[in-house]
């Protein structure tokens, strides 16, 4: 990509020199087919590209891993199936219990996270991660499917305990020499984001089409859960 | 014709306001004190969120609690920094800036009406540590008194956009996304102290 970028700012160099428009255009046309904002006309690529190219520059000079952690903490969240299942089922549950429910299941679900992730940077020991992770997707995935309606707190309780396995995991898997306070940024923005898709995707719930494929995707979540305790146990 | 010229001038102005690959990286020469002092914030998550944590703290309880935060903020970290040019810091400012960052996170989470007094407390402790911290890392580093300035001015911006803008907030929807901010703050916090305590 970043040799792509380059080697694209070098045509850019040619087409303002030479003011051919048209020849830098056949140019660009035979050797950047391929290349990744071909989907976009002429005029909008050659700014995009003046724009991006610094990122090689930047990406060059990595001091003490800050650029590393940040797009590592960006990436962890996303990078098993378990939590991403997990945490978007949190957003189409908070969604599917309407307000106040639907902000304070994702503000839970970070800070107990966390914790959790606290604790296992901290190197202290919880049996069961694995497990607890699969049926947090089992229980989330019901919860969705059955459209249960317990109390507010019960279901910040609900959430809360689950949450901490997650962070467990997260914070005993976190990579040595990583920066620390941008792998936390990255790492609870990719969580919100989660959450905020999970939600974005429960707002289906208003129509009664959608009442019922949010309580489908929840039994699918929790399918989703029997799996991964399988894998856990077997 | 007109238009695809005019969109390869701004090509060739956004490429040429680009700095190059020297001037980007101005780590021997600096920007200058005042403007290494800026720059010095900017570039240090830990001191920005906190900031950002307390000018929406200060937003979320109205003008008259925005107004306490942005004087008192900026003025406390300078006068910390100030401290700090003399007193060295030996040890626990991870654990420390980690804490600040879980108090202040779970204070905008909560969005309770807290007492002035309390918030120009808060201000005051968050701005004299933070400060404290600074200076300290800028005298190890030879920098002027004016770096402190220049982080202080900083402080100052920052709060004055942040805070007005989340004391203009009326919907509720609005505060619950700042309160959702100020959640991610706390759990950064949380795993801020993890990694200090690992």
């Amino acid at each position: 990509m970043i040799h792509w970028f380059t080697f694209r700012a070098r045509i850019t160099t040619y087409r303002v020199t030479k003011g051919s428009v048209l020849r830098a255009r056949n140019v660009s046309q035979d050797l950047y087919r391929d290349s990744p904002l071909t989907f976009l006309p002429l005029t909008l690529q050659t700014p995009l590209t003046t724009y991006y190219l610094p990122l090689s520059v930047l990406l060059a000079h990595i001091q003490g891993g800050e650029a590393t952690g940040l797009l590592n903490g960006l990436r962890h969240p996303v990078s098993g199936l378990d939590h991403i299942v997990a945490m978007v089922a949190v957003g189409l549950w908070g969604a599917q219990l309407g307000p106040p429910a639907m902000w304070l299941l994702p503000v839970t679900f970070p800070m107990v996270m966390a914790f959790g992730g606290m604790v296992g940077l901290m190197g202290l020991a919880l049996p069961g991660i694995e497990i607890g992770i699969a049926v947090s997707a089992i229980i989330l995935g019901v919860m969705v499917g059955w459209e249960a309606r317990p109390p507010v707190w019960l279901a910040a309780v609900i959430v809360g305990f689950f949450a901490i396995f997650h962070g467990h995991a997260h914070g005993a898997e976190l990579p040595a020499g990583a920066d620390a306070v941008l792998y936390s940024i990255g790492f609870v923005v990719a969580t919100g984001c989660l959450h905020a898709a999970g939600i974005g995707i429960g707002l289906i719930h208003r129509w009664p089409v959608g009442k019922v494929m949010l309580r489908a995707t929840g039994v699918a979540v929790a399918l989703v859960g029997v799996c991964f305790l399988w894998q856990a146990v077997a | 014709m007109r238009s695809r010229l005019m969109w390869m001038l701004a090509s060739v102005l956004v490429w040429a306001s680009c700095p190059g690959q020297a001037n980007a990286h101005l780590v021997n020469s600096g920007l200058g004190p005042f403007y290494d002092g800026i720059t010095h914030l900017l570039v240090t998550p830990g001191d920005v969120l906190a900031v950002i944590a307390l000018a929406l703290l200060g937003g979320l309880g109205g003008k008259s609690f925005g107004r306490v935060v942005l004087f008192v903020l900026p003025g406390a970290w300078l006068a910390g920094a100030l401290a700090g040019r003399m007193i060295a810091v030996s040890a626990g400012v991870p654990v420390v800036s980690a804490a600040l960052l879980i108090v202040l996170g779970a204070l905008v989470a909560a969005d309770r009406r807290l007492p002035l007094a309390f918030m120009a407390v808060v201000a005051l402790t968050c701005g004299l540590l933070n400060g404290w911290f600074n200076g300290a890392g800028l005298a190890a580093a030879g920098s002027s008194g004016l770096a402190a300035a220049g982080i202080a001015c900083a402080v100052f911006v920052i709060v004055a956009l942040l805070a007005g803008q989340a004391a203009a907030l009326e919907k509720k929807w609005t505060r619950t996304g700042v309160r959702v901010i100020g959640s991610w703050i706390g759990a950064i916090g949380l795993l801020m102290l993890g990694w200090a305590a690992r």
